[in-house]
């Protein structure tokens, strides 16, 4: 779909306009199939963004985004703290690999959710409980992550640091926590992109507020719909800007090493 | 890069097998001594679980999962492949759509639930339609990933050899891309394993997921709640390990040289 | 020093005996596959002989020691420390005044000064190879182990760091092993050229090259002794 424009802007300009164009055409096409359909129920782009007007003014917007990122930073963080140290070890340890890895492996596709049972019983319902759902979440797929990356560490490195005659605990220390960085931090985004998943998920089980909250009570209570797909949208751009911001924690030029295998 | 020593072979069924048991008396003493009345002990799951097969609804919950994860992977798969493969060949498109894809990524397939119900109603249609969601974004990244890692030495050498560009991309760029693409299809079965049970938590009433919730709410069966965790469990590591397999077939082994 | 060995299950080396006198330059030329890596490893003591031993000094190797650095291709750098980060990496045990101060020195002897700060990403692959040699002379080894260090440089960065390689053993006077498969390379700069045969690969002639340094590579005796080589591995003269 080349518009008539093409001959006025540059092409570095036009280049970004695609993208936003082809955005432009899915919300009129949404709008035309909303406004044309019989029943209607599901809300256009237009309704959409009143539903956000509504909750700023309301303040609930603001009030849910923290709710959930509190949630969220939590859970990760915990889930961090033990996994990565718990991880690092088992993975410089061939045996504690052994001994662990069938464990991991069925508590792995476990889904968080379905340890919503569990959770109320030992937490209850509330916000400890949508903490701990996130912990789980985040903390099988760290603890692989810190696993994995101790095991690509090229071993070149643990020759070299013998053979300048370091102990065993200095060449843990000095050689294999600093190689494994990059891959922790790519590790810590992807996992930072399933905790935000879990939260939704539980705070439309588990508690009364946050976004997830949001989509569930709008539509029990009025089936208001146009806050449920502005609660979808928003979710899915703070969703985009957490993970935008652990890319860029990735440039960091100090932190930014890598292993080409070939 | 690991510590030193060389373990034996029998330590690699020792080992296991010694944390397992070690995990499961754990399990068992910390009911006993925590004189718990609902937090069901190893042996009671045990029961559980065989009462359940007994009255035959353990494979048919199983069943109706595995169904469901099969009809929205295998949707995923055959939407989500080949436009993967059109993003990856053409950068002027990836960069058009892939925005779109990133903003709807993040939304968790559990957040469609209320919009799946108004067009599909509650049932079947909804869960496969929710890991269809699940699934299709990690195919479409690793398609594209895939396609955008031929060496275009690749795509050169071809078009020296006279392919046209059909030929070019089922010849050349699909096996060349397949080893990334199978990586993303495990990977995608697992986050589609995860979401079928949280779909059948809120959507359906039939499946693992069904269970887990239904037996806690129809007479707080915490026995039954931790069976079906744990069937969860197995069975996500079935699928991962059935995966696997497919790395071993000759035509793709050539790309998973170094993975674990 | 003495060194003596046999191969492994696949056979690898075989009847191996070799003696280096202290400050030599000792190469060890075969072609690629042919075992020489695994033999200095296995000098290093990184693997043990399946049969044999190697001794150095009268004393017998069971690991690797601080004594005897092997410099990997630049691949053995580490990538999250600067040119000064690693050469200091072994140097945990001096003072602060005495790291510094070595760091200075073997920056200059290897030709990085200005690039003190960089990381090894920021370097080209000669001054990675530089700062891995300078990262091993800065513990004072009593021996320095190369494996076919040159081998990712293009051929005219290749000239130019064997002459920088000789000036810093002339400099520091380690023994030097060093492994490779360019036949020019080894009789431009060893004492000594233990010429190695294919797998299960023994020794088989051992060449002492009498030209002092800087080597004439158009000098008769040059060519007589890198032509007594290429016949001693059956290759033709011409291409």
């Amino acid at each position: 779909m080349q518009l008539s424009l093409n001959s006025f802007l540059p092409l570095s300009l036009r280049v970004r306009l695609r993208p936003i164009a082809f955005i432009a055409a899915l919300l009129i096409a949404w709008q035309i199939a909303v406004s044309r359909s019989p029943v209607h129920i599901l809300p256009g782009p237009s309704e959409v963004v009143g539903g956000i007007v509504d909750l700023i003014r309301h303040g609930l917007l603001l009030k849910y985004i923290v709710a959930s990122l509190f949630r969220v930073t939590w859970g990760f963080l915990l889930a961090a703290c033990l996994a990565i140290p718990i991880g690092l070890h088992v993975g410089w340890h061939r045996r504690a690999e052994m001994a662990l890895n069938p464990l991991i492996q069925i508590f792995r596709p476990i889904s968080p959710l379905a340890w919503i049972p569990i959770a109320i019983l030992w937490l209850g319902v509330g916000d400890l409980s949508s903490i701990f759902l996130i912990f789980l979440g985040c903390f099988f797929p760290l603890l692989l992550t810190a696993i994995n990356a101790v095991q690509n560490v090229p071993a070149v490195h643990a020759n070299v640091a013998r053979n300048f005659g370091l102990s065993p605990a200095a060449v843990v220390y000095r050689v294999l926590y600093p190689a494994v960085v990059p891959q922790l931090i790519v590790g810590l985004r992807i996992t930072l992109g399933v905790a935000w998943l879990v939260v939704v998920a539980a705070e439309m089980i588990a508690v009364n507020s946050g976004l997830g909250f949001l989509i569930v009570d709008a539509r029990n209570a009025g089936n208001r719909y146009d806050l449920v797909v502005a609660g979808m949208v928003i979710i899915g751009l703070i969703g985009l800007l957490l993970d935008l911001g652990m890319r860029s924690l990735e440039r960091v030029k100090s932190l930014r090493w890598s292993y080409s295998e070939d | 890069m690991n510590s030193l020593a060389e373990p034996r072979k029998w330590e690699k069924y020792f080992w296991p097998v010694l944390a397992s048991a070690l995990f499961l008396a754990l399990w068992h003493y910390s009911v006993i001594w925590s004189a718990t009345k609902v937090f069901p002990s190893p042996l009671a799951v045990e029961k559980g679980m065989a009462q359940l097969a007994g009255k035959g609804l353990l494979w048919s919950y199983i069943a109706d999962s595995l169904r469901r994860v099969a009809l929205g992977f295998g949707a995923a798969v055959l939407v989500g492949v080949p436009v993967g493969l059109t993003l990856g060949w053409y950068p002027t498109a990836n960069q058009i759509v892939n925005p779109v894809l990133q903003i709807l990524r993040p939304i968790s397939p559990i957040a469609w639930i209320p919009v799946a119900i108004i067009l599909f109603g509650i049932g079947d249609t909804t869960a496969v339609f929710l890991i269809f969601l699940a699934a299709f974004f990690p195919i479409v990244v690793a398609s594209v990933d895939g396609v955008s890692n031929v060496p275009s030495m690749f795509r050169r050498a071809a078009r020296n050899f006279g392919l046209s560009p059909l030929q070019l991309l089922v010849k050349v760029v699909f096996p060349a891309a397949l080893p990334q693409i199978i990586i993303g299809l495990r990977i995608a079965l697992g986050i589609a394993w995860l979401v079928v049970v949280a779909a059948e938590m809120i959507a359906v009433d039939s499946g693992l997921g069904y269970l887990v919730i239904d037996a806690r709410n129809s007479g707080k069966r915490y026995d039954l709640v931790v069976a079906a965790m744990l069937l969860i469990g197995v069975i996500g590591l079935v699928l991962d390990l059935c995966f696997r397999r497919l790395r071993n077939f000759k035509s793709v082994r050539w790309g998973f040289r170094n993975e674990s | 020093m003495v060194f003596q060995r046999d191969g492994k299950t696949t056979q690898v080396l075989r009847d191996v005996n070799l003696q280096v006198a202290p400050g030599e330059f000792v190469c060890i030329l075969g072609p690629s596959g042919c075992g020489k890596s695994t033999l200095l490893s296995t000098m290093a003591g990184f693997l043990s002989p399946s049969s044999g031993e190697v001794k150095i000094d009268g004393e017998l190797v069971t690991g690797p020691s601080p004594r005897r650095i092997f410099v990997f291709q630049e691949r053995g750098l580490f990538p999250w420390l600067t040119v000064e980060g690693n050469i200091a990496f072994g140097l945990f045990k001096l003072s602060r005044l005495e790291r510094d101060r070595r760091i200075a020195y073997y920056v200059k002897l290897v030709g990085l000064e200005g690039f003190e700060k960089a990381y090894p990403s920021e370097l080209s692959g000669g001054m990675k190879q530089r700062l891995e040699v300078a990262r091993a002379l800065a513990v004072n080894p009593d021996m320095l182990f190369l494996d076919e260090p040159f081998g990712a440089l293009d051929s005219i960065t290749r000239l130019t760091m064997r002459r920088e390689l000789l000036r810093i053993w002339e400099a520091e006077r380690n023994t030097i092993i060093f492994v490779t498969h360019d036949i020019d390379e080894a009789v431009q700069l060893a004492d000594r050229v233990a010429v190695m045969s294919d797998r299960p690969a023994t020794i088989q002639q051992i060449v002492t090259i009498d030209i002092p340094h800087p080597r004439d590579l158009s000098s008769p005796r040059y060519l007589e002794l890198r032509n007594g080589i290429f016949d001693q591995l059956g290759l033709a003269h011409k291409v």
